[in-house]
């Protein structure tokens, strides 16, 4: 745990393991005050294809963000609370350096605007202690928000607030789940369960049902 | 005379749907607000807490309600985007007439005109043909108040025997199968108990996308060390997470459940004292599933046997277990039987009746708990009883003072009323809240039936394709413009408070059928001033029924944040849990197996159909989607049915992913894109069914009912697949096409 950080501070949690795709964020995320009609979320699958996970993508709101120190307008501020903020109108030059550059792919330049925004963690909510929009609505709450406390007395896992993309480190506000501390390797793969590489059984020896 | 009275285009271009994608004014319109109100989504049986905001007497968004304990804030999209429903340009705001001179296909006519027409037309063909020649079909979006009104305006009022509802395709099975086993139609838990199990089994729920919030109870068992069984043809979003997948195919849930009993009995995972207290007919049961080995099942269900034993391991050595099923085993034609085949496992392995401990289905529809419940059903009465009970209807004609003999004896069920209407044996037909044009089984043939109608009148919000065939549209309330309760998937009674007040000419749907109650001469009976007072009068006549809301007041529901039913009086705390104690409600009291034998479904595949189809929701849509088809959000999150194939079945057909295929059955076709996924079984393909016309589901499945619940087998046709050439875009250029913000 950071040592700055407060033990009642609300932390923003985010577990994609638990995604099930439906959208309830990305939907209510539009319906912000600060930014009605759009949403800042993003939601792909990860391989529809091959699966159903879904994988959603909130701001990390780095401690030192990436898309703040590309900038080439010095646009993109970081509050006192270390909330990275939407590029400043009045500076933005809509040259999607930030977009390009954020190892979590967060910001999204809004062509009809010509300017950067992306999430800030709906401050206007916090800041009056309710839970931000996607996190409240979330129903499998891979989208949590609460005190490090109460996250430790509901669910398993540590937080990981730490990040390893190849020889970049990054530190984040927004924290995730793993099962063991230390930075998290984001380019290390991990193995699913067995069954979900051949669902099916497709590829177990001969049995009388096999659909193959 | 209810053919199409313009071509369904031009029915469209004037009717919708329509898009709406922004609240009234704009998304700049700001938020200073008039005032909230909270009430509850009215997409699905969770009934969600929400907060609706309202201005300028229209409802312009929403905020999570955190205060109610069932959803504490949590939403699916279609609730987040409920409240684009209102102010909607396609909403109907004064009665219309047939008129196919008209550019529009409709006039719009007087409130007088429209019910005078109406009822002159119902007295007329009742003459005619007698009383039952005139139909009304009624659905469980509706609140308990108006479910008992239209139960006691069709008997009463209409005096026919055939009135039946939606929930007809949907808990119907469930509901059967729990009144034979343990005499009450109910959930047996509330959803807190979820957490409590050591494990969850999901059999034919799609609970990511049907049911989303109940996947935090789910996720909240595993926390404390859970596992989780789910028993579907697709690797579903919850699925994905699973301990145990059993990917069965599709109508052979029986087969599985009998090898799981199977597995129990043969190495004694019984709860034996529990069997003998508490129950009865264990060894029918047993000696039925005796040859039920996962050896054998393995080759019906095409699931590995070795998986098949591993549940019946979890299940039957957890201390505690819930077991919740839906649609996927009970939209067949042994739905009944599937059923009865889940709850042998709770019974056998004394899960009933204690915290963490349950067998329960996961109600679909709004109010699907409480509008089975207050007697719009054919069969029932108020308070879940019995229309050829003499006792049951003594009471029930003691509380509406009538004599015995005004109240008609059961009717035909909903699949069986559309065939008389087809055979001409129905002549006329009342309708509200249900949209058979796209959610019965065999579109063409529905279509056909409501073509040969003299008169049909609907009360509807927006004109559904159902309502595009009427004589008479009364514009109805939506579900924020009235109040009253409705009955949640836990059995827990819920407020639902009005917003606003019916735009234009529209009309609350209670007052609409008290006023032609009083034009059919039968005003008598219904003196109603209020809501309430239906709720009140519905408490007394529920009173002494399984279902009894006796002890359950307006104002307890909102102080208490809802009462679980029973509840017989007003001192009364309300039944969270059913069963505690082993005591069933029964008449022995003991709970009853049911021998189930596995037997094929109404349709096999064959060397002319060589696929399987089966069908179910998307998120982002509710049923036949008159409301979700009409919000923009939700159209763009998932905007036609595709069909889901698994990469050897694709390679097979030559198809690629995005693909258009012609998929055809025996009762019709239907042309649309392929999604190669390897989520689903290759020998089954997976269609949503939310959409109307050439893109219907419903096209390709088949009127086949269980004998005893009536469902249609929605989950299981044989169809044959050919590629037609290539699509607009794979699956993952579509969703990142979706992704992002709505224009």
């Amino acid at each position: 745990m950071s040592p700055l950080a407060r033990r009642d501070e609300k932390v923003f949690v985010i577990d994609q393991s638990r995604c099930i795709g439906c959208k309830a964020c990305v939907q209510a995320c539009a319906e912000c005050g600060t930014h009605r009609g759009h949403s800042m979320i993003h939601l792909e699958f990860a391989d529809r294809g091959a699966s159903t996970q879904t994988v959603p993508m909130v701001c990390m709101h780095c401690a030192d963000p990436t898309c703040a120190e590309v900038c080439p307008a010095d646009a993109i501020k970081q509050n006192e609370d270390g909330i990275v903020q939407s590029a400043l109108k009045p500076r933005c030059i809509a040259c999607a350096s930030c977009v390009l550059a954020c190892p979590f792919g967060v910001p999204k330049l809004m062509v009809e605007m010509n300017q950067m925004m992306k999430c800030d963690m709906c401050y206007d909510r916090t800041s009056l202690d309710l839970a931000p929009m996607c996190a409240s609505v979330c129903p499998s709450q891979a989208l949590w928000f609460g005190t490090r406390e109460e996250f430790a007395d509901a669910r398993p896992g540590v937080l990981i607030d730490e990040f390893l993309f190849g020889r970049q480190s990054v530190r984040t506000k927004v924290l995730t789940v793993a099962r063991e501390d230390g930075p998290l390797d984001v380019a290390s793969g991990r193995t699913a369960r067995a069954w979900q590489d051949d669902p099916f059984g497709l590829e177990e020896s001969a049995w009388p049902g096999n659909a193959r | 005379m209810a053919t199409l009275p313009l071509a369904e285009e031009e029915l469209v271009a004037r009717f919708g749907p329509h898009l709406n994608r922004q609240p009234p004014g704009g998304w700049n319109a700001g938020l200073d607000i008039d005032r909230e109100v909270p009430t509850h989504c009215c997409f699905c049986g969770q009934q969600c807490g929400i907060v609706l905001k309202v201005k300028d007497e229209r409802v312009v968004g929403f905020e999570p309600r955190y205060d109610f304990p069932f959803n504490e804030g949590k939403l699916c999209p279609k609730g987040v985007k409920r409240y684009l429903q209102g102010s909607h340009p396609d909403r109907l705001l004064a009665p219309l007439e047939r008129d196919p001179a008209d550019p529009a296909g409709f006039r719009q006519i007087s409130w007088e005109t429209a019910l005078e027409r109406t009822a002159a037309e119902i007295r007329r063909i009742q003459a005619a043909y007698g009383p039952n020649a005139f139909a009304m079909l009624s659905g469980v979006s509706l609140t308990n108040e108006k479910s008992y009104l239209v139960g006691k305006f069709a008997r009463l009022a209409l005096g026919t025997a055939n009135l039946d509802y939606n929930g007809r395709l949907c808990m119907v099975s469930a509901g059967a199968a729990n009144k034979k086993a343990l005499g009450i139609d109910r959930a047996s838990n509330p959803w807190s108990d979820i957490r409590l199990a050591d494990v969850v089994f999901i059999a034919g729920a799609n609970v990511a996308e049907c049911a989303p919030i109940t996947t935090s109870y789910v996720w909240q068992a595993r926390d404390r060390g859970a596992k989780l069984i789910v028993a579907d043809p697709r690797v579903t979003p919850l699925a994905r997470t699973a301990d145990v997948f059993l990917g069965l195919r599709p109508g052979t849930d029986s087969a599985l459940m009998g090898a799981i009993l199977n597995v129990l009995i043969a190495r004694d995972w019984l709860d034996h004292a529990f069997i003998a207290a508490h129950t009865e007919d264990f060894e029918e049961a047993a000696r039925a599933v005796a040859d039920h080995t996962p050896q054998w099942a393995a080759g019906v269900c095409g699931v590995p046997a070795a998986r098949i034993e591993q549940a019946a391991e979890l299940w039957g050595t957890s201390r505690t277990g819930m077991l919740l099923h839906a649609r996927g085993i009970e939209h067949h034609t042994k739905g009944v039987e599937n059923v009865l085949s889940c709850i042998n496992l709770g019974l056998a392995t004394g899960k009933y009746g204690k915290p963490g401990c349950g067998v329960t289905t996961i109600t679909g529809q709004g109010n699907g708990q409480g509008g089975r419940e207050q007697g719009h059903k054919c069969d029932q009465l108020p308070g879940n009883r019995d229309i050829t009970n003499p006792e049951h209807r003594a009471h029930v004609a003691s509380v509406w003072g009538c004599d015995e003999s005004e109240i008609p004896g059961k009717g035909l069920t909903a699949q069986e009323i559309v065939n008389a209407i087809h055979a001409g044996e129905i002549k006329g037909l009342l309708s509200i809240c249900f949209n058979p044009a796209v959610s019965l089984p065999d579109t063409s043939f529905t279509a056909a039936a409501l073509d040969k109608l003299e008169f049909y009148a609907v009360i509807e919000f927006f004109l559904s394709e159902t309502a595009q065939h009427a004589d008479v549209v009364l514009p109805g309330s939506l579900h924020e413009e009235d109040e009253g309760t409705s009955t949640t998937v836990e059995g827990r009674v819920v407020k639902i408070n009005a917003a606003i007040k019916p735009p234009g000419e529209a009309r609350l749907d209670w007052q609409i059928l008290v006023d032609l109650a009083h034009r059919l001469g039968r005003g008598q009976y219904f003196p109603y001033g209020s809501t309430e007072e239906i709720f009140t009068e519905l408490r007394r006549a529920s009173h002494g029924g399984t279902a009894d809301y006796g002890g359950i007041t307006w104002q307890r529901v909102v102080d208490e944040q809802g009462v679980f039913w029973p509840c017989p009086s007003e001192g009364h705390p309300g039944t969270e849990r059913l069963y505690e104690g082993g005591r069933f409600y029964t008449p022995s009291g003991r709970a009853k197996f049911h021998p189930v034998r596995w037997r094929p479904p109404a349709e096999e595949i064959d060397d002319a159909y060589p696929i399987w189809l089966t069908t179910g929701r998307v998120v982002s849509q509710y049923l036949s989607g008159t409301q979700t088809r009409r919000i923009g959000p939700l159209v763009e999150q998932y905007p036609e049915p595709l069909c889901e194939m698994h990469p050897q079945l694709a390679a097979r057909l030559g198809v690629a992913d995005g693909d258009l295929v012609r998929v055809r059955s025996r009762r019709g076709e239907i042309t649309l894109p392929a999604a190669v996924v390897a989520t689903i079984r290759p020998d089954t393909v997976f269609i949503p069914y939310h959409w109307p016309g050439r893109q219907a589901a419903n096209q390709l499945t088949q009127r086949a009912l269980d004998p005893i619940s009536k469902i249609p087998e929605y989950k299981v046709s044989a169809v044959a697949i050919e590629r037609l050439g290539p699509g607009r875009g794979t699956t993952d250029a579509r969703d990142m096409s979706l992704e992002g913000t709505p224009a």
